[in-house]
């Protein structure tokens, strides 16, 4: 056998894998008959697939199935909300929807601590932090101090807002509209919306004057 | 058979635990087998297949629904049982039954021993022998020779199962039975 070629154990293996071409199987087949030592080799390695193959099947324990089933982990919780986020986009959506929106809103809230005010000619300012209507001044419109106080000696044609602040109106000074002190963020959202129906109301008249 | 068993398993992601017992019902005696001709040992085999099941259960948002289930199964199953072996110190139990037999266990083999002449080689022994011979050979060549000769599972089958290329799958199983070659062809 020494001296036969290593493709005829090639060939052995491609047969026993049965992917063996055809002329391969041939040259395989005829080397076979002349050559007594590969067919010896040949027969013990279809006697040792058919040894493994016959060995018997082993019976699978008892209770098998329950011994697993006992030890599967109890569903963990997060595994449930996860489902749950997967079964229910929508809603899913709306949660991080309402996340995002409050964010936003309590960012709004603090981010501007900076003292704001209505730009007006007839508004002074004081110290940064209080706007001054003077004596004898008339502020025709509304006025809205953020993070800041207000004190009016003259005249406000209008609405006066104070976000984060006071006002302090002197005997001598009048608001022809109202006035209005927010203090909480929650003051502040409700105005917020008022706010915007007021101006959608006032969309909304306005277009039924234009007809 | 496939088609049931991805249905089972859409059951049991949605959290449908009996599902996973048809599942395991299905499987269990192709994966022990596996597992024991693997490990040659029965407490371990279980101990391992019944590992491999609970893994399963566990990543089965893993498993693509798009292959065969069995092909995925099995691949759990060969790596927890090549772990297993590679961690493995060679420990014997007296009482523990020998490899390929049943109800023999190593005190019945001392007995025994001397009593049977040679040449009358029961077939519990052959047995026996046969599984010594697949569990003597490196853990490589031995996972290809149960899967393609025990599990009769095709070469493409079990290089997607033991993620090597197909080539490699055929030098492993030429290899293999070579050297169970020359084990076995005395008998």
């Amino acid at each position: 056998m020494s001296s036969c070629p290593d493709y005829i154990i090639e060939f052995m293996h491609e047969y026993l894998d049965e992917e063996i071409p055809e002329e391969h199987k041939q040259e395989l087949k005829e080397h076979l008959q002349i050559c007594a030592d590969c067919k010896q080799h040949f027969n013990e390695l279809v006697k040792t697939v058919a040894l493994v193959q016959s060995t018997s099947h082993i019976q699978t324990p008892e209770n098998f199935t329950e011994k697993v089933m006992m030890h599967l982990p109890r569903e963990k919780k997060k595994v449930g909300i996860k489902r749950w986020f997967g079964r229910h986009p929508i809603l899913t959506a709306a949660a991080v929807f309402i996340i995002f929106m409050t964010a936003s809103v309590f960012a709004s809230w603090n981010q501007d601590d900076n003292f704001s005010v209505t730009k007006n000619k007839n508004i002074i300012i004081e110290n940064n932090t209080t706007a001054v209507v003077p004596e004898g001044k008339t502020v025709e419109g509304d006025i809205v101090v953020k993070n800041g106080d207000i004190r009016i000696e003259g005249k406000v044609d209008g609405n006066v807002t104070i976000i984060n602040g006071n006002n302090y109106l002197a005997s001598a000074g009048t608001v022809t509209g109202e006035i209005e002190e927010i203090n909480k963020v929650f003051d502040w959202l409700w105005h917020k919306i008022k706010d915007i129906s007021s101006e959608v109301l006032q969309l909304f008249n306005s277009d039924k004057d234009a007809k | 058979m496939e088609d049931i068993v991805k249905k089972r398993i859409k059951e049991v992601r949605k959290g449908d635990h009996n599902a996973f017992g048809e599942i395991v019902e299905l499987y269990k005696s192709k994966v022990y087998q596996l597992c024991y001709r693997m490990l040659g040992n029965s407490h371990e085999a279980e101990d391992i297949a019944q590992e491999a099941f609970i893994r399963a259960y566990v990543n089965i948002d893993r498993y693509n629904i798009d292959r065969k289930f069995s092909t995925w199964l099995y691949r759990i199953a060969t790596n927890l049982c090549i772990d297993r072996i590679r961690k493995k110190k060679p420990d014997y139990y007296l009482d523990a039954e020998i490899a390929g037999t049943e109800g023999m266990n190593m005190y019945s083999q001392i007995a025994a021993e001397g009593m049977l002449p040679e040449d009358e080689v029961t077939s519990m022994e052959l047995q026996a022998l046969i599984q010594r011979e697949i569990l003597n050979l490196p853990e490589k060549y031995r996972s290809v020779i149960v899967l393609k000769y025990i599990e009769e599972l095709s070469l493409n089958e079990i290089s997607e199962i033991l993620d090597m290329p197909l080539g490699t799958v055929k030098t492993r199983i030429h290899r293999g039975r070579e050297a169970l070659r020359k084990q076995l062809r005395h008998i």
